[in-house]
Parts: C-alpha cells; sequence; structure tokens
C-alpha cells in the first residue's frame, strides 16, 4: 500500500490506517498535523500554497526514501491544500512495517522532511482581514537535517512498496 | 523560459509566471534574480533581500549559483513552510 496526495479534501486517518494493514505489517505509526489556532485566537483559516508537479514528484521521492531506509509494507502522505479552518486536518503521513521501531521512525523522517523539502507555503489569514505569510523556522530545518547524522541501527528497506 | 513566482513573491510581482528570455550575459539563477529585480516596482519589492529567495529549476529545489543553460522552467520563492 503506497499513496501520496496532495489534495483540497479531508482525509478519513482511521481508514488510511486499516488501509495500511495487511498480511506483512507488524505496526502501523501516523501523524496527523492540525491547523493551530494562535494565542490570541485571530487565525480565521490557512491559506496553503503549492507548486503543481513538482510537490508531487517531492512527496514521491520522500516516500523512496523512508522505503530505502526501512523495511516498509506501507506508506501514506497527503498534504491538503487551499483554505483549510483551526482545527481540520493539514497533512498525514502514516507508515507500516513488520515492526514498530521501523514504522515510527520511518513517519517521523517523513513530517521532518516534508517540512524544509516539499514546495508548501502557508499563508495565515487573520479575522482582521490580513494575509500574514508565515516564516520558515530554524528548528524545523535543524530536525530535518538531523536525519543526516541518525545512527542506523535497524535493517534498511529495499526501496519498493 | 518559464518563471514562475509563488507565495509572497507571487503577490508582489502579480502574476504566477511569465515566460521571459533574459539576456545571454545572464548565465545563473543569482543574476536572473538581479535583472528581474529591475523590471518594476512590484518585482524589487519580491527580490528585495536575496537571503528569502529560494528557487526550483525543472521542478528541483537549486541553490541560486546554479547555471541556467538549457533551463525551461524556473521558479522563485520564499523558503517552503509545509506540514
Amino acid at each position: 500500500m503506497r499513496l501520496v496526495a496532495v489534495q483540497e479534501q479531508d482525509f478519513d486517518s482511521g481508514a488510511l490506517l486499516a488501509s495500511l494493514n495487511n498480511g506483512a505489517t507488524g505496526g502501523i505509526a501516523s501523524f496527523t498535523g492540525i491547523v493551530r489556532q494562535n494565542e490570541t485566537g485571530t487565525l480565521a483559516a490557512l491559506r496553503l500554497e503549492h507548486y503543481p508537479g513538482m510537490t508531487e514528484a517531492a512527496l514521491e521521492k520522500l516516500a523512496d526514501e523512508a522505503a530505502t531506509r526501512w523495511p516498509l509494507t506501507g506508506c501514506v502522505i497527503i498534504h491538503r491544500v487551499g483554505l483549510l479552518l483551526p482545527g481540520q486536518n493539514i497533512v498525514f503521513t502514516a507508515t507500516a512495517s513488520a515492526h514498530r521501531a521501523a514504522a515510527l521512525a520511518a513517519t517521523a523522517y517523513l513530517i521532518d522532511q516534508l517540512k524544509t523539502r516539499a514546495p508548501f507555503w502557508k499563508a495565515e489569514e487573520t479575522t482582521g482581514g490580513e494575509t500574514l505569510w508565515v516564516a520558515a523556522r530554524q528548528t524545523d530545518h535543524d530536525s530535518a537535517a538531523s536525519w543526516h547524522n541518525e545512527a542506523q541501527n535497524l535493517p534498511h528497506g529495499t526501496g519498493r512498496l | 523560459m518559464q518563471i514562475l513566482y509563488f507565495a509572497w513573491l507571487r503577490e508582489r510581482i502579480g502574476k504566477t509566471g511569465e515566460e521571459l528570455t533574459p539576456p545571454s550575459t545572464i548565465t545563473t539563477a543569482r543574476a536572473l534574480v538581479g535583472w528581474l529585480r529591475g523590471q518594476g516596482a512590484g518585482y524589487a519589492a519580491a527580490f528585495a533581500d536575496e537571503k528569502l529567495i529560494r528557487c526550483a529549476i525543472n521542478q528541483e529545489f537549486c541553490p541560486l549559483d546554479s547555471s541556467l543553460e538549457g533551463v525551461r522552467e524556473i521558479a522563485f520563492f520564499p523558503p517552503v513552510t509545509g506540514g
């Protein structure tokens, strides 16, 4: 099971997790990103823009990398675009493997890399009618870069799913 | 070549992209940024701070020092903020 999608519509994380359960799977891990209201309650919506074509290719490459680093039996990456309200789903990464360590690590890898290596841009639309583009965070770059130095004690995958 | 703009670069320039033929002396993405900066007030505002400009050539992230030889499509945008 491999699914990579960029879409406006919501996703059903429960159904996606169920679809990752096949005969070879021993564990499924997932991350669901939610549009977070800011401290002052002034976020009306997030607007997500992307680079059609390049985005899908970038996400497919991340799925390939995860399946090369870890022996996965399944992988899902879904990112929503368009206008998203506080509390709504924005992103979903999930992986399945025979054992938990690979699934947990691969899921974290996918969301860490996605934040710095896929062409998405967020703008905050405020309750006052302003549009504020979100600035990139150094901590996201640090998280993505930390995987370069990570000790590889787990069995590797074949890159195929 | 096809030049695309995203996020606040698109807003400041006022278009999603355009087909342009820069002078033959413009051989890198960084030089193209400098040339575009001179194309009008919106361009000057979009490309004012080079530290905030990222680019993709033929839909792959590339450093600004990349060559423009054979480039069909180049995109300029701020650092990505997905996830």
